[in-house]
């Protein structure tokens, strides 16, 4: 029972303060942390922000360029992961882990150094490599995960039958292994769209993405703006959990191989 | 089928290691350029003489380093260090439990692990903040308090140590229970029959064998707790204000403000030898016990 009561609390813990922070963005009072009714006022504020505005397109813009190269890119090293035996494996996957542990703070300040002294100006292009260098081993992981559950049968079945490898990636390896790459990077999206630390360092002046802004914001003043853009937030990465999370549930249940195996 | 792809093939056939690399080429590349030699760079700017305009001149010293045994820059640290060690023990202690119930929570474990999953996916800022919201002078916390009567007048809870502890637990808590999670779920339970069976009450059973076949999962939690919050910069710089500065505010400092990049190179690779001193004790620690529980 003393266990329930740590569990609720713990739970409690863990998603009141976001739950009250949405519940606020709809508060009609500018300062106090009492509700005095409903509104939609600090939604609408945003739209006339032009900072708000940018901030998120540039967020979209490099979310997206960053999660098609880190798909990519992590597929294939999930594949040579997965299906490949070659000096240096162990190595590499070592290596795959180091970034996922090693302080956002130190990945941004190090990025910041090799830019200036290649004299690369700081921009979209900046972000967006950094955004894949942070993103890449966690597609890597989910990917290689889908690989390791995958049956080969179907593909010896092909190459058997005359099929070529490429053929056979393309027609046989790839349609199994696709809900495996979209929640990678779905979760690289998400990853991206949702960076503060190393972004700041290597964002330039005229390229703030949205939770740069929003932190100039948080700085300066508290004000229910903050609340209805880290709504907005919360709805889009939560949505895209969501579609990650069916895509490796569906991907398990349509695929033949695993419930004839089950 | 074309020629030049047959001999494409052809060749990577005869070249299992080719073909291996050939896939691992772009990723590796990207990683090797992007995140190795930027931390390159980093430990080599740490050992050269500050530049007058930001960056550096040629030559080498250990003078950042030195800086380090400044008391000012040592306290920063002894705070750092505590903070995460205080931070790690908290998440264990409330973590356990949960991760023990999770377990065992028959069809409700699916969503109870989701939701400790989401705050994992949720941006850091904006959880940031929300504790700004309930922590500040006119938050809810203390709105609450004035309204039941409880206080008199606002409690200062944002910008003290407090605030900074509170943020990080609820930053990293989930990493924490995830892997206790995972190991205590692959746990046999007819380990725990047997015991029962050979007349053992829940606690012993608990503590000798529920819990030992656990702690690989504890330890891999630990550091995850642990090392995130040696690097964190955003608890410590929205909840701690000025003065409760933990590394990753000195380093940010050091690029921002005060433009000593070397210094900041210095500062940040001490916490990235930290780190890796983590990992490769966790790594150690981990091997065996794998073994031990197969």
């Amino acid at each position: 029972m003393g266990l329930v009561a740590v569990a609720v609390l713990v739970y409690a813990f863990l998603h009141l303060p976001i739950l009250v922070l949405v519940a606020f963005s709809f508060n009609a009072s500018k300062f106090s942390a009492e509700w005095r009714g409903f509104t939609l006022e600090w939604y609408h504020r945003l739209l006339e922000r032009a900072d708000v505005i940018h901030g998120l397109e540039i967020s979209l813009v490099v979310a997206t360029a960053s999660t098609a190269i880190s798909a990519a890119l992590g597929t294939l090293l999930a594949l040579a992961l997965a299906r490949h035996r070659f000096l240096g494996r162990r190595m590499v996957e070592g290596f795959l882990y180091v970034p996922i542990v090693t302080p956002e703070i130190v990945v941004g300040i190090s990025l910041l150094l090799l830019f200036a002294l290649l004299r690369l100006p700081l921009g979209v292009a900046t972000i967006v490599i950094a955004h894949v260098a942070f993103s890449l081993s966690f597609v890597v992981i989910v990917v290689r995960a889908r690989l390791e559950g995958m049956d080969t049968s179907l593909e010896e079945a092909a190459l058997i039958l005359g099929a070529d490898e490429i053929t056979t990636f393309r027609r046989v390896t790839l349609p199994q292994l696709w809900p495996g790459v979209v929640a990678g990077a779905l979760l690289a999206f998400i990853l991206s769209f949702d960076d503060f630390v190393i972004t700041s360092f290597v964002a330039g002046s005229g390229t703030s993405t949205l939770p740069i802004v929003v932190y100039g914001m948080a700085r300066r003043n508290v004000e229910p703006s903050i609340n209805a853009i880290s709504t907005i937030i919360l709805v889009v990465t939560t949505a895209v959990l969501y579609v990650a999370e069916r895509s490796l549930v569906r991907g398990e249940r349509s695929s033949p191989i695993s419930r004839r195996s089950a | 089928m074309s020629g030049a792809r047959r001999r494409l093939l052809a060749w990577l056939q005869r070249r299992p290691a080719a073909r291996a690399w050939a896939l691992l080429g772009p990723g590796m590349v990207w990683l090797v350029l992007f995140f190795l030699l930027p931390l390159v760079i980093m430990a080599a700017y740490s050992l050269m003489p500050r530049g007058t305009y930001g960056g550096v001149q040629p030559g080498f010293t250990l003078e950042h380093y030195r800086r380090f045994f400044d008391p000012l820059y040592l306290a920063i640290l002894r705070r750092t260090v505590v903070w995460s060690v205080g931070c790690t023990v908290v998440c264990l202690l409330v973590g356990y439990p949960v991760a023990y119930l999770v377990a065992r929570a028959g069809r409700w474990r699916a969503v109870l692990l989701f939701l400790v999953v989401l705050p994992f996916w949720t941006s850091f800022l904006v959880r940031t903040f929300a504790m700004i919201f309930l922590l500040r002078d006119g938050g809810l916390v203390n709105t609450v308090l004035l309204r039941l009567g409880l206080i008199d007048a606002p409690l200062t809870l944002l910008y003290t140590p407090f605030a900074v502890l509170l943020g990080l637990v609820y930053g990293f808590l989930p990493f924490m229970i995830l892997p206790i999670y995972a190991s205590l779920e692959k746990l046999d339970p007819t380990l725990l029959e047997a015991a029962e069976t050979l007349g053992a009450t829940p606690a012993a059973g608990f503590r000798r064998i529920t819990f030992p076949l656990s702690l690989p999962g504890v330890v891999a939690g630990c550091f995850l707790v642990f090392i995130p919050s040696m690097g964190s910069f955003l608890t410590a710089d929205l909840l701690g204000g000025a003065k409760q500065l933990m590394i990753g505010n000195l380093i940010q400092n050091q690029f921002a403000a005060a433009r000593n990049w070397p210094f900041g190179s210095a500062a940040s690779f001490v916490v990235t030898a930290l780190v890796l001193v983590a990992v490769i004790t966790y790594l150690r620690v981990r091997e065996p016990a794998a073994d031990g529980a197969r």
